[in-house]
């Protein structure tokens, strides 16, 4: 099968928001809109994000989640706030078919054994969020509000060891930004591991997301941006590239 | 896996009215019946019986040869029997669920998680591939798989590791591996296609 296009649905209070280093989240509407419209474009895998859950220790808005869960005609993946088994089989049964793991995994690895065991590896992602610092990269927890002193690689390795099925690795530096993924950070999580790592931070075009597989050697990748601004003035327009589009790049 | 709400909606798109129930004459009044299945085969098959929705699926699908649409857990239960378990299945068409096995040097997980192309069998037409002869894909989550037992039955094959059986019909009596309600566009135009049986 060609790589995955997943695009990346960030949700702070029930409103799809847009933020830019994963600061000044800006309103662009409805996450069920969106979901809508990405039905529509037949958009083959969806990641529903929450901004707030780990910073405010809050657990999953499940009400909501089904609600998206329930609009949405393809596979769900779903992180933010999720810290229990029960959280994970919670969401499983309502309809997201991966469950993403960021700031639990940091506090309690066992989380990801505990949750990989129960519903499959293939169901648990590791999210890993990742800024440049003076003493390299490093990870950074609670939505990138606490700086963590692993290393992304060190955080990939412990992942796979634990049972994660997936990394979901995110440059928080470029993150927003449209210029380009980082690289060199993908392909030296990439190779660092053999579970799949699907990229995601800065994607500007189809060719950045192309240059993520070829180049940074990612099983898949993930934008936000690209998939909801149009033009230089970040108007918001929610798009997906059609499966010809994706396939002159590779894709 | 899937969703029992993202069908209702699924069908509610195509303009095609449905409900959800487990009430048995709710269920025997409808023109067709969507059997959906999550979990294991005994779960699923106590689950019918202790709802008293086995004999009534037989009605519906035998003595009123009204249609039934199987999905992934329900496809299998239409069968006789899964490795998975020791309950017998509906036994409405002939197969049994054997379990994917793979060697490590096959490098294949399971479940079998993802989109994955289905061919019919050669020359083979059906009403329920109206309009999917464009390479249509679907989203399969399975670590069980279908093996007919007469090969007439066969609607749809794919691919994972071995080629295997990814849907099933036999007159009135539908079976899907794959989750339309999570294979927009392609799912979209198979539950339209079992609308119109």
């Amino acid at each position: 099968m060609k790589p995955r296009v997943i695009p990346c649905l960030t949700i702070s209070q029930e409103k799809l928001v847009k933020t830019t280093q994963f600061h000044n989240p800006r309103y662009l509407g409805d996450p069920i809109n969106a979901v809508k419209i990405f039905n529509g474009k037949r958009v083959d895998e969806l990641c529903v994000l929450d901004i707030d859950a780990s910073k405010s220790g809050t657990e999953p808005n499940f009400s909501f989640l089904e609600k998206i869960s329930c609009q949405a005609f393809m596979p769900l993946s779903y992180g933010g706030g999720v810290k229990t088994l029960d959280h994970a089989k919670k969401l499983v049964k309502m309809g997201y078919e991966k469950i993403i793991i960021n700031t639990e995994f940091i506090n309690n690895p066992k989380i990801v054994s505990e949750v990989s065991s129960q519903i499959g590896s293939q169901s648990v992602v590791v999210s890993i969020d990742v800024r440049m610092t003076k003493n390299g990269y490093k990870v950074f927890s609670k939505s990138g509000s606490f700086e963590t002193a692993y290393s992304p690689v060190d955080l990939a390795q412990k992942a796979e060891q634990m049972g994660a099925g997936e990394i979901l690795l995110t440059s928080i530096d470029h993150e927003g930004m449209m210029t380009g993924y980082d690289i060199e950070l993908i392909k030296m999580v990439s190779s660092a591991t053999t579970i799949p790592v699907i990229a995601n931070g800065g994607a500007s075009c189809i060719q950045d997301l192309s240059q993520a597989i070829s180049v940074g050697k990612a099983h898949a990748v993930s934008a936000s941006s690209l998939f909801v601004f149009w033009g230089k003035q970040k108007a918001v327009l929610i798009t997906f590239p059609s499966e010809n589009k994706l396939a002159q790049f590779g894709l | 896996m899937g969703n029992v709400g993202s069908i209702s909606n699924m069908l509610t798109e195509l303009g095609i009215e449905s409900q959800v129930s487990s009430d048995i004459q709710k269920i025997l009044a409808s023109d067709k019946i969507i059997l959906p299945g999550v979990g294991s085969f005994d779960v699923g098959m106590k689950n019918l019986k202790s709802r008293g929705l086995v004999d009534i699926i037989k009605e519906f699908v035998v003595a009123q040869k009204k249609p039934i649409l199987g999905i992934c857990l329900g496809m299998q239960m239409l069968g006789e029997s899964s490795e998975e378990g020791i309950e017998e299945g509906l036994g409405l068409l002939p197969f049994i669920c054997k379990k994917f096995i793979f060697s490590k040097d096959d490098g294949l997980k399971v479940p079998h998680m993802g989109w994955n192309y289905v061919t019919p069998p050669k020359d083979f037409t059906d009403e329920m591939l109206h309009k999917l002869d464009n390479n249509p894909k679907f989203y399969f989550v399975h670590s069980y798989y279908a093996q007919p037992i007469i090969n007439e039955i066969i609607l749809l094959e794919t691919s994972y590791g071995i080629k295997f059986t990814a849907a099933v019909k036999r007159n009135n009596i539908v079976g899907v591996q794959f989750h339309p309600e999570k294979s927009h566009m392609y799912g979209m135009q198979l539950l339209e296609n079992f609308s119109r049986l």
